[in-house]
């Protein structure tokens, strides 16, 4: 019931959004997340825009798994 | 950006190996989510725990923890005339004390399955001679949804649409957990997406008060093994902090907006989870400005006399206090065909997820 997916916004009209989740798009609300901007990635719950992503700390979790990679390949 | 096959492994292998040295003792760990559930199973991540480390599910399935009085009000709502039901999939099957919503709309009841509670407002403005409930099934991160449609009705002036609210709080609920003196857990790995609402503060007693580590975590398999990693280093340095994965996702203050919406919509009540009797301050109705959406207080509704199904463990199930297969029912008599108790119905279900990968046998022969 928590499940959530995360999608980017190609498109917003005052409180509607398109969004695009692995090249699938469809329309969800951002009255939940009204500072949502094109371009930002988003999670998309009940067809609701409910949290934005973060990018750097994406980014950050993702260094993180590839430098305890290193180390694991190194030792 | 996403890591390769190899690199998952490899650090997938880095977090299962530092699981495996830190596991010096036994320790019971609680997904409270049944997202995570499924992901645990799906991941294989049973399979990369030493024999120490015990998953356990706990009460974060929404459908699993609604109690059958829930699912009669919502099946004499489906038997009122000119009523259209709408609810996500999951609570179609769910039995009640009689009945299901299946087998009511197997009879002819209007019930339509919907993704979005927005879908319910369509169904609403497209039948005008009809009224249109909502089944509000869900934590935190579903109940904003509920409230922002209850805010679009009034906006758009429909007054054939309500809501039977069956709305959760998490953090009350964990709170019983902690305080039940036969509860053994030693850390949780707390739900990212109903965080990702609330913010931080609802969870920091888990640590604070109760002193049990306690991670908010993403759904990704590195995600959870991370988690479960850094729940190992607090147990064994006796140190229990709340600890947020999830920080691509959950930010410390959550989701203000959200929460305004929430707060202006519902308020929170007593209410009774299944299972674990009435948890003080844990459920969420409608505040008196909303009064009029309100299904129960709306419709004519004659219920029948509520029952647990007999011989179920869900409750137990739900509190961690036995796994799946510590049921008698497990996969005899109840099976995802025909399901005796809710926590085999939902997908998110630990019952249904046990069954669906492997019966558990990885860590329970």
């Amino acid at each position: 019931m928590c499940l959530a997916v995360p999608a980017k916004i190609i498109d917003r009209t005052e409180f509607m959004a398109t969004v695009d989740s692995d090249g699938v798009t469809r329309q969800v609300s951002l009255m939940l997340l009204p500072d949502a901007a094109v371009g930002d990635y988003v999670l998309i719950h009940a067809g609701f825009a409910i949290q934005s992503i973060d990018e750097e700390e994406a980014k950050r979790t993702l260094e993180l798994f590839k430098e305890i990679e290193r180390y694991a390949a190194d030792s | 950006m996403r890591l390769t096959v190899e690199e998952t492994g490899r650090a997938a292998r880095f977090f299962a190996d530092g699981i495996k040295r830190m596991a010096s003792r036994p320790v019971r760990i609680m997904e409270v989510c049944g997202t995570h559930t499924v992901a645990i199973f799906r991941a294989g991540i049973r399979q990369l725990l030493p024999p120490e480390v015990e998953l356990v599910s706990g009460p974060g399935c929404p459908v699993c923890v609604t109690p059958n009085e829930y699912i009669d009000t919502a099946i004499a709502c489906s038997r009122c005339p000119d009523t259209v039901i709408a609810t996500f999939g999951d609570m179609l099957r769910v039995p009640g004390s009689q009945s299901s919503l299946m087998a009511e709309k197997a009879q002819g009841a209007d019930i339509r399955i919907v993704y979005s509670p927005l879908d319910s407002l369509r169904i609403a403005r497209e039948n005008p001679g009809k009224k249109v409930v909502f089944l509000a099934v869900g934590f935190e991160t579903t109940a904003p949804t509920a409230a922002a449609t209850v805010l679009q009705a009034e906006q758009q002036g429909l007054e054939n649409f309500f809501v039977l609210s069956a709305h959760k709080l998490a953090p009350p609920a964990l709170k019983a957990i902690l305080a039940a003196p036969d509860s053994r857990i030693d850390g949780f790995l707390l739900p990212g997406h109903t965080a990702a609402i609330s913010g931080l503060a609802p969870y920091r007693f888990v640590a604070e008060e109760h002193r049990v580590p306690a991670v908010v975590t993403g759904f990704e398999a590195l995600d959870i093994l991370q988690a479960i990693y850094l729940l190992l280093k607090q147990i064994a340095a006796g140190q229990p902090v709340l600890v947020n994965q999830y920080r691509r996702v959950v930010k410390s203050a959550g989701n203000p907006a959200a929460m305004r919406v929430l707060n202006q919509v519902y308020r929170p009540v007593d209410t009774v989870w299944r299972g674990f009797g009435v948890i003080a301050g844990s459920g969420l109705r409608l505040t008196a400005a909303y009064e009029r959406y309100d299904a129960a207080a709306a419709l004519p509704l004659v219920k029948a006399v509520s029952r647990e199904p007999a011989g179920c463990r869900c409750g137990e199930v739900l509190r961690g206090l036995i796994v799946p297969a510590g049921c008698p029912h497990f996969g005899q008599s109840c099976t995802p065909e025909h399901p005796v108790g809710a926590c085999m119905v939902s997908v998110e279900g630990a019952c249904a997820a046990w069954y669906k990968y492997g019966q558990g046998r990885w860590h329970y022969e």
